[in-house]
C-alpha cells in the first residue's frame, strides 16, 4: 500500500531540484517553528497548571522579545522570499533557441501544434534535453497548463498569448493538468507530455501526420487573407513591411515604442486600430472573428520565420532550430 | 442553589419578552446576535452537508457517486456557503453582536435597529442565494472567475451573485455599526490602551468590512451584468479583460480571509488571558499586530495570481508583501504562547480550543510562507495544497476560535453550563478529525492533485480515503456541540454571572445580561486582563 504513497512527483525538469529544495529548506523551518510552538505550549500548559501552579506571575511584555520574533522571522522571510523570486525569474525567461510549442486549449481538450507542423490532442511529445516554449491561448474560459514533474504551470488565457518553458532531464510520460477550473470536463482536461530520447523524437517527427509546417501554414494563410496585397516585401506597401519585425522595437504613431512580440502580432491581426505604427494610416480591417486560434498561430509563426537570418519560411530546419524570439 | 434560581427568575433578555414578534422585530443587540446564531449554524450544516458528499465522491478516483457537473455545483455551493454565509458573519455578527456592548460597557450598538436591518440583508442575500442553488445550483467555483462565469457557465450565476451581493451590505452594516460603537460608546474610563483585545481585532476586521466589502459587491455586480447584458467588461472578445475581475475579485477576498481570522484572533486572547490567568503578554502588540492584518491584507491580492499572467516584477511585490503580512500573525501566536509562560492554566473547553487553533493557525500561516514564495507557489497554487492551507487558517483557525468562543461565552449568552466532559470530548474530535482530513492534502498537493477534481488518477486515492476518513470523525466532533448546547438550554447547570472567574466587564453582569445589559453605567479603572486583582478563590465553579 505504500507504494503508492509517494510524497513528491517524480523531478523531471532542470527546475524540479530546485523547487525541491527551497520546499525541503521551508518544511525543515516550518517543522522547527511548528514543534517549537507545540513544545512550548504543552511545557507551559504542564508546568504552570493550576493545581500546582496556582498564583501566575503577571508580565508585562518585553520589548526585546518583541523585536526578536519580529525581525527573526522576517529575515527568514527574507532568504525564501529571494530564493522564491530567483526560481520565478528562471521560469519567467525562457532561454533563447527553445523550441516552441504553439497550444491552443478550450473545454477540454489541449491542442499542440509543433514548429514542424505536428499537431497532437492531450499528448505532448518532446525531445530529452532541450529547452521547449509553450506559447499558449485559450479558446474560451482560462485553463491553466500543469505538469507538476516539471514543476511549472500557467494560466492559459483567452485573448492573449501567455508562455512557459521546461528543460525535460528525464525519457518518461507525465501527467498533464489543467490546473484552473473550466467547467464541467474540468477534470477530464488531462494529457499526457512524453518526454523522448532525441532519436526518439526525430523518428516520431518524422512519423509523418505533418503538413507543412506551421510557418508555411502561416505563409498560405497570408496570402489568403490578402495580408500581402498591404503588407509587401518593399517599402511600397500600404501597410509595414514585416520583414526582421519580431523581437524588435516599433514606433508607433502616437510616439510610444513597443516590443513586436507574439501579443503585439496578435493584437495587430485582431485589433489593428490599437497600435498604429508610426507613419502608417489606420485603414487595416479587423480580423475579429475570421481567423481562429490555430490559424492566428500560425500567421504568427510565420511573421516569425520572417525575421529570422537567412531563412526562409520554407526552411523546417531554421523554424525548429532558431528563436530570435526575446520575450 | 437558591441565589442561581432566583438569578434565572430576574428579568433578562430571554425572558423579557415572548412571541416571535419580540424576535423578528428586536433591536436587542444580544437577540440579533441569537438570530445570527440560528442562520447561521443552519448555513454551517448546509455548506457541511456538500462537503460530506465532496468527501464521498472523492472516495474512490473515478467520478462515480455524483455527475462532474453536480461535483462542480457542489463545491461551488460549499464554497459560497462558508465563506461568504458562515464564516464572514460568525463570529462578528454573532459572538461579536453579542459581547462587543457588555465588553465595553454599552447598552447596544450604536445603531440598534441597523443591526436588525442587517440581520434582514443577511437573510435576503442568503434567500437567494439557496433558491439560486436549489433552482439548479453554480457551478463556478466561489471564487466565480471569468470569462467562464460571464459566458461559459449555463448554471445560475446570478442569483448566486446577487445573494451575496445583498448579503455584502449586511456586513457592511456591521462592520460600520461596530466601528462607530466601539468609538463612540465606551464606558466612562474604557480607554483605547483597556479595550479588550476582542474588541480590537473586531474593529480591524470592521475597517476592512466598510473598505471592502463594497468592492466584492460591485464586481459581482459588474458579472451579472455581463452576463446579462455583455457589457464586455472581461471577455477579451467583447474588449474585457479577464485577469481585471481576478484584481477585483482578490482586492476584497484577500482581506475577507482577514474579516474571517481577526475577530477569531480577538477570541484567543481572551481566553488564553482567562484560562491561564494573566495579562496578554505584550497587549499592545497583539493589538497593533490587528491593525497591522488590516492594512497590509490589502496590499497582497495579487498572490493569488501569480501564474495568472501578471508581470514578473508585480509577481515580485506582491510576494514581498505577503511576506510582510505574515509577520503580525507570528507576533501574535508568540505573544500567546507567552502569555502562558508561568501562568495558572486551567484546561477548560474553551483553553482546549484554543490551544488547537494556536496550533493549526501556526501551521495554516507557515503554509501560507510557503505560498508567499513565488519559485513554491508555481508549482502548488491551484493544487490541494492551497485546499489544505486554507481550511487550515478557516476551519483550523476560524472555526476553532468561533467554537472556542461559543463554549466560553455559552453561559453568558444562555445562563446554562455546557456538559464540560462532552465538550472536551468534542474537542478532542475536531481536533484529530480535522488534522487527519486536512494534512494529507498538504502531500496530495505537492504531488501535483489539482483541486476541484471530480475524478482524479489512483495513485492520489490512499490519501483521499485518510482525508474522508477524517472529514467523518470531524462531522461527529460538530455534531455533538449542536446535541449539547441545544440539550442545555433545558438541563444545563443555571450559570452563575462569572463562571470562569474572568476579568471583562459582560462578566460583572448576570448571566443571561438583562436587555439594557448593566443596572448602572460601569466605571472602569483598571486595565484589560487585570488578572492580578481578580480574587483566585472563587475559581471551582460549575461542575
Amino acid at each position: 500500500m505504500w507504494k503508492n504513497l509517494p510524497l513528491f512527483p517524480e523531478r523531471a525538469s532542470a527546475l524540479a531540484w530546485q523547487v525541491d529544495g527551497l520546499y525541503f529548506l521551508l518544511v525543515a523551518v516550518s517543522a522547527f517553528f511548528t514543534l517549537l510552538i507545540f513544545v512550548l505550549i504543552f511545557v507551559f500548559a504542564v508546568k504552570y497548571r493550576r493545581s500546582v501552579h496556582p498564583h501566575p506571575v503577571q508580565i508585562e511584555g518585553s520589548l526585546p522579545l518583541e523585536l526578536a520574533w519580529t525581525l527573526i522571522p522576517l529575515g527568514i522571510c527574507m532568504i525564501f522570499f529571494a530564493w522564491g523570486s530567483l526560481i520565478y525569474f528562471q521560469e519567467a525567461r525562457p532561454p533563447q533557441g527553445a523550441m516552441e510549442v504553439y497550444v491552443v486549449a478550450k473545454q477540454w481538450m489541449w491542442k499542440f501544434e509543433h514548429e514542424t507542423g505536428q499537431r497532437e490532442i492531450n499528448q505532448l511529445h518532446v525531445p530529452l534535453g532541450r529547452d521547449v516554449k509553450m506559447i499558449m491561448s485559450s479558446q474560451d474560459a482560462i485553463h491553466s497548463f500543469y505538469v507538476p514533474a516539471f514543476r511549472i504551470k500557467a494560466d492559459v488565457l483567452p485573448g492573449r498569448y501567455t508562455s512557459t518553458w521546461f528543460h525535460p532531464t528525464k525519457v518518461g510520460t507525465y501527467h498533464l493538468f489543467c490546473a484552473e477550473y473550466c467547467g464541467t470536463d474540468h477534470s477530464g482536461m488531462i494529457g499526457q507530455v512524453i518526454v523522448m530520447e532525441p532519436y526518439a523524437y526525430q523518428a516520431w517527427l518524422s512519423g509523418g501526420g505533418a503538413t507543412g509546417s506551421l510557418a508555411e501554414n502561416g505563409q498560405q494563410l497570408f496570402q489568403q487573407l490578402g495580408c500581402s496585397t498591404c503588407h509587401r516585401f518593399d517599402t511600397q506597401g500600404r501597410g509595414p513591411n514585416l520583414t526582421n519585425i519580431f523581437g524588435k522595437p516599433v514606433l508607433l504613431d502616437d510616439g510610444r515604442t513597443v516590443v513586436a512580440d507574439e501579443n503585439y502580432i496578435r493584437e495587430s491581426i485582431l485589433n489593428p486600430g490599437a497600435k498604429i505604427v508610426s507613419g502608417f494610416k489606420p485603414i487595416m480591417p479587423t480580423f475579429q472573428g475570421q481567423v481562429s486560434e490555430e490559424n492566428l498561430m500560425a500567421l504568427v509563426a510565420y511573421i516569425k520565420s520572417l525575421s529570422q537570418p537567412a531563412s526562409g519560411p520554407a526552411s523546417n530546419q531554421a523554424a525548429a532550430s532558431v528563436s530570435s524570439n526575446g520575450q | 442553589m437558591a441565589t442561581a434560581v432566583q438569578s434565572v427568575e430576574r428579568e433578562n433578555y430571554l425572558n423579557s419578552n415572548y412571541g416571535i414578534k419580540s424576535w423578528l422585530l428586536t433591536s436587542d443587540h444580544k437577540r440579533i446576535a441569537m438570530l445570527y446564531l440560528i442562520s447561521i449554524t443552519a448555513m454551517f450544516w448546509i455548506g457541511g452537508f456538500f462537503a460530506m458528499l465532496i468527501r464521498l465522491e472523492l472516495l474512490t478516483p473515478a467520478g462515480d457517486l455524483v455527475s462532474s457537473d453536480t461535483y462542480n455545483k457542489l463545491f461551488t455551493m460549499h464554497g459560497i456557503i462558508m465563506v461568504f454565509f458562515f464564516l464572514i458573519p460568525s463570529v462578528p455578527a454573532v459572538i461579536g453582536n453579542f459581547v462587543i456592548p457588555l465588553m465595553i460597557g454599552a447598552k447596544d450598538l450604536a445603531f440598534p435597529r441597523i443591526n436588525l436591518l442587517s440581520w434582514y440583508i443577511y437573510m435576503a442575500g442568503a434567500i437567494t442565494a439557496i433558491v439560486a442553488m436549489v433552482t439548479g445550483g453554480v457551478d463556478t467555483g466561489w471564487t466565480f472567475y471569468t470569462p467562464f462565469s460571464t459566458t461559459y457557465s449555463n448554471t445560475h450565476v446570478i442569483g448566486a451573485a446577487i445573494g451575496i451581493f445583498i448579503a455584502g451590505f449586511s456586513s457592511i452594516f456591521t462592520g460600520l455599526n461596530f466601528i462607530v460603537t466601539i468609538h463612540r460608546m465606551r464606558a466612562p474610563g474604557m480607554t483605547w490602551r483597556r479595550l479588550p483585545l476582542f474588541c480590537w481585532s473586531n474593529y480591524a476586521a470592521a475597517l476592512i468590512m466598510v473598505l471592502g466589502t463594497p468592492v466584492v459587491a460591485i464586481t459581482l455586480l459588474l458579472v451579472a451584468l455581463e452576463r446579462a447584458f455583455n457589457i464586455g467588461v472581461f471577455n477579451p472578445q467583447l474588449g474585457g479583460d479577464p485577469l481585471l475581475f481576478q484584481h477585483l475579485f482578490w482586492f476584497y477576498s484577500h482581506p475577507a480571509v482577514y474579516i474571517m481570522i481577526l475577530p477569531g484572533m480577538g477570541v484567543i486572547s481572551e481566553i488564553i488571558a482567562c484560562f491561564s490567568r494573566k495579562r496578554v503578554f505584550g497587549y499592545e502588540f497583539v493589538a497593533l499586530a490587528s491593525i497591522a492584518i488590516a492594512v497590509l491584507g490589502f496590499l497582497v491580492w495579487a498572490h493569488h495570481m501569480f501564474v495568472a499572467g501578471i508581470s514578473v516584477y508585480a509577481a515580485l511585490v506582491f510576494s514581498l508583501l505577503s511576506y510582510l503580512v505574515a509577520i503580525p500573525s507570528a507576533v501574535k501566536v508568540f505573544n500567546w504562547t507567552a502569555t502562558l509562560y508561568k501562568g495558572s492554566i486551567r484546561y477548560e473547553t474553551p483553553m482546549l480550543y484554543a490551544f488547537g487553533f494556536i496550533g493549526l493557525f501556526t501551521v495554516g500561516g507557515l503554509t501560507g510562507v510557503f505560498l508567499a514564495s513565488l519559485g513554491i507557489d508555481v508549482h502548488v497554487t491551484d493544487t490541494y495544497f492551497v485546499v489544505a492551507h486554507f481550511h487550515y487558517v478557516m476551519v483550523g483557525g476560524m472555526v476553532m476560535a468561533y467554537m472556542a468562543g461559543l463554549h466560553f461565552w455559552w453561559p453568558k449568552i444562555s445562563g446554562r453550563m455546557y456538559p464540560e466532559a462532552w465538550a472536551k470530548l468534542s474537542a478532542l474530535l475536531v481536533f484529530v478529525g480535522f488534522n487527519t482530513t486536512f494534512f494529507p492534502q498538504f502531500i496530495l498537493g505537492y504531488m501535483g492533485s489539482p483541486r476541484r477534481y471530480h475524478a482524479y488518477p489512483p495513485e492520489f486515492q490512499v490519501l483521499n480515503v485518510l482525508s474522508t476518513a477524517g472529514a467523518s470523525i470531524l462531522a461527529v466532533g460538530y455534531v455533538l456541540p449542536m446535541i449539547y448546547f441545544l440539550w442545555s438550554l433545558r438541563y444545563g447547570e443555571l450559570a452563575p454571572p462569572n463562571p470562569w472567574n474572568a476579568v471583562g466587564l459582560e462578566w460583572m453582569t448576570p448571566s443571561p445580561p438583562p436587555t439594557h445589559n448593566f443596572d448602572e453605567t460601569p466605571i472602569v479603572t483598571w486595565e484589560a486582563y487585570d488578572y492580578e486583582h481578580q480574587p483566585q478563590e472563587e475559581v471551582s465553579v460549575g461542575h
